[in-house]
């Protein structure tokens, strides 16, 4: 009898691992391409958790990952079957079709998905968003209060304060910023140009239109701020402004969200350092109302061109790993998750600011990435001060237009 | 050897050229003269965790339309080698009719991208070049000279910039020119500027990538020159001391003229090697100061949408760039051949 019953119970464990080892899926592949920060370790471990005899889940989690997810999902069957992307990658691989609706799948299983979570495009769900991100202030509290000056609402605040900063010899350079060449400074001038009220495009065309008022207005600020960073800032990326904060060296940036938490602890710089830092909300410019920031989230996808079995698992799998089981006390720090039993720690206190000023979200337009792309090549020679700020916005506006008609975009 | 033996004899390795150089060559340049098919675009409205928004999106149905009818895209000729992006010819005759004076012009045609890319590959090439030729030639000689038992080591740490992956070797250099790096602090101190930073001036940066350069490529140079001194004839070597030649002298009218050969060749591998800089404008961050036709490639195929018949104009005009370049050095060879 005993022993019956405890064969009963060893089949039951048994089963129930089973089940939970293949989070319901019966058969399939799953293989995941995505960046490389803890968050995204998390939910690509928690997946991991997914495999057994029949599912099998593998990653390849890289910095690199926009050079590599469009031609890995291209093959058919595409080699990954899932790719993480932001609201700014996703539009790449929705151009080339190679990810697929997910009505069907989140009407069979998703019933606990958030429907906030669910990223449409033209009424169908195109990917799963699971975490937020933003840029806003960062700030020195006991540089503030050396001053005297409150956290800076505005960037012009910011300016007063780092002018004083620099009168009293605290610091040479106290404003931070990743402004390297490239996708950064291009990422800081979509900031500060919504900031001022602008459009990138004209209405409903993939006609450019940044040569105005507001683009001088943006990049005359962005100099502005510039006059008070390390010579060497068109090199900084977020990893090196984050390193010249830990040195000591800054006091004052717009930074991203995820970002904060490696300078709040005790890795990598003196106490004075880490002790002090603090965030505030997102800053306005020009007398705006909207925040110069934009609002990013991160999700999954699933291929197009795999088999409806690999969907199925692929999309279990990731449905297992942004689940509310991830959320620990190591995890819950790691990002600003959009899942329920998420508890806001202090350090993400900007992102929610972010979103409660009702900051823009990084437009999901066809033709933005060649934009981006125009705007970090051609924004240095400004900053340089080697041509004007009209000139810099012309050029601008010239490279775009010629990569948009090679795209088809523009006649 | 018969004709028939010789067929044989290359018949792998022109097949496997064939296969590697030829055909990826000709994809480039069918590439190159195509562009992407005309993007349907239509109004969609797109909703996330930050609301929703009124959109435009790709019409995937309508364009895999067109798509099918043409899987190429539309035929372009050769659009793309003469836009903005590329040869400028537009911009260039604008440029030369309002423009006062050479400088002038030169300004505003640096300021397109093909031809920022070019005046620092070019400027690059021939500074490089003969810079990598004059310095392995000096430490061949050195190292030569030296008694035989440290020659090994000598020749060890020679090699070792050649040997440094080119990435990590900038990233060193990148690192020790930083204003508080140890070359960086240095200069400024030599300058008597504490605000000098290498990284933020344009001059600085070029004369930081062509030093990175030179210290990578110069070892090449080095080995190829070290095994030809081994092989310069003694006898010659000892009448022309005998007839009382100085050490000078005896490098000027015996050494020189026996590694000619091997000059022409390091020229020609290092202008092939130099017209492609790549890898130090990456790890050094420079591109706001400095790129190239190899970094134009790059960045049209980095970005979130990729350029690819952008970037294979580029890739033939690279091809294209350095045929020009060897062209001079080529000649050189076959009329010495043809003399034999």
């Amino acid at each position: 009898m005993l022993l019956r019953k405890l064969i009963v119970a060893t089949s039951l464990i048994l089963s129930a691992n089973a089940a939970y080892a293949g989070c319901g899926a019966t058969a399939g592949r799953v293989n995941i391409v995505g960046n490389e920060f803890p968050a995204i370790h998390t939910v690509v471990n928690a997946a991991k958790a997914c495999a057994d005899d029949n599912v099998s889940v593998s990653a390849n989690l890289t910095a690199d990952h926009q050079k590599i997810n469009l031609a890995g999902l291209q093959g058919n069957p595409a080699e990954y079957t899932s790719a993480i992307i932001a609201n700014s990658s996703i539009v790449a691989l929705i151009n080339e079709d190679v990810i697929r609706p997910l009505d069907d799948l989140v009407a069979r299983y998703g019933q606990d998905i958030p429907k906030s979570n669910l990223i449409t495009v033209d009424g169908k769900v195109m990917a799963v968003a699971f975490m937020a991100n933003a840029q806003h202030l960062v700030y020195r509290k006991d540089v503030l209060a050396e001053i005297g000056v409150e956290p800076p609402e505005t960037y012009e605040e910011l300016l007063e304060a780092a002018k004083l900063i620099r009168e009293k010899g605290i610091m040479e350079n106290p404003v931070g910023g990743a402004f390297a060449s490239g996708w950064n400074l291009a990422t800081e001038f979509v900031n500060m140009y919504l900031g001022t009220g602008g459009e990138f495009f004209k209405p409903g065309t993939a006609e450019v239109a940044i040569n105005n008022a507001q683009g001088v207005a943006a990049l005359e600020m962005m100099k502005a701020l510039s006059e008070y960073m390390n010579p060497d800032f068109l090199t900084h990326d977020s990893n090196a402004t984050g390193a010249e904060v830990e040195a000591g060296n800054v006091a004052l940036m717009n930074m991203w969200g995820s970002r904060v938490g490696v300078l709040m602890d005790e890795d990598g710089a003196e106490e004075v350092v880490y002790s002090n830092v603090a965030v505030g909300g997102p800053m306005t410019v020009a007398g705006g109302s909207v925040p110069a920031t934009t609002l990013w989230w991160d999700g999954w996808t699933v291929a197009k061109n795999i088999s409806d079995e690999d969907a199925e698992a692929t999309f279990l799998a990731l449905m297992a790993g942004t689940s509310p089981d991830i959320l620990d006390d190591e995890t819950m720090a790691q990002a600003v998750w959009m899942i329920d039993g998420y508890e806001p720690a202090p350090v993400n206190e900007g992102v929610f600011a972010a979103i409660k000023a009702q900051a823009k979200p990084y437009p999901m337009l066809p033709y933005m990435g060649l934009l981006h792309t125009a705007l970090g090549d051609n924004l240095s020679d400004y900053l340089q001060g080697k041509e004007s700020a009209e000139a810099a916005l012309a050029d601008i506006e010239a490279t775009y237009t010629t990569a948009a008609k090679e795209k088809g975009f523009l006649n | 050897m018969k004709h028939k033996t010789f067929f044989w004899f290359v018949l792998p390795s022109s097949l496997a050229m064939l296969l590697f150089i030829f055909v990826p060559i000709v994809s480039v340049l069918v590439q190159s003269v195509y562009v992407d098919h005309e993007q349907v675009i239509k109004e969609v409205e797109n909703c996330g965790p930050f609301g929703c928004t009124t959109t435009t999106a790709v019409d995937q149905e309508a364009t895999q339309a067109l798509q099918q009818a043409s899987p190429l895209g539309r035929f372009a000729g050769l659009d793309t080698y003469l836009d903005r992006s590329h040869l400028a010819i537009d911009e260039v005759r604008a440029a030369w009719n309002s423009s006062n004076g050479m400088a002038e012009f030169y300004a505003k045609v640096v300021n397109l991208p093909f031809y920022k890319a070019m005046s620092f590959t070019l400027a690059y090439t021939f500074i490089v070049t003969p810079l990598v030729i004059i310095f392995g030639f000096i430490i061949a000689v050195a190292v030569n000279s030296a008694t035989r038992k440290i020659r090994g080591p000598l020749i060890f740490f020679s090699l070792l910039p050649m040997m440094v992956t080119p990435l990590v070797g900038s990233l060193i250099i990148f690192w020790m020119v930083d204003a508080r790096g140890v070359i960086g602090a240095a200069l400024q101190y030599l300058a008597g500027d504490p605000d000098l930073s290498v990284k933020a001036s344009t001059p600085l940066t070029w004369v930081m990538l062509m030093v990175y350069g030179v210290w990578h490529s110069a070892p090449f140079a080095f080995i190829v020159y070290y095994a030809g001194l081994q092989t310069v004839n003694s006898d010659t070597l000892e009448s022309a001391m005998i007839d009382g030649a100085s050490r000078w002298e005896q490098i000027r009218y015996v050494i020189i003229p026996h590694l000619l050969p091997l000059t022409t060749f390091i020229a020609l591998m290092q202008l092939m090697d130099n017209f492609r800089v790549f890898e130090p404008i990456v790890s050094f961050s420079a591109s706001a100061h400095a790129t190239s036709l190899s970094w134009a490639i790059y960045n049209d195929l980095g970005g979130e949408t990729r350029q690819l018949s952008s970037a294979a104009a580029t890739s033939v005009l690279t091809i294209l760039g350095i045929a020009i370049l060897l062209t001079p050095v080529l000649v050189r060879t076959w009329r010495d051949f043809s003399r034999k």
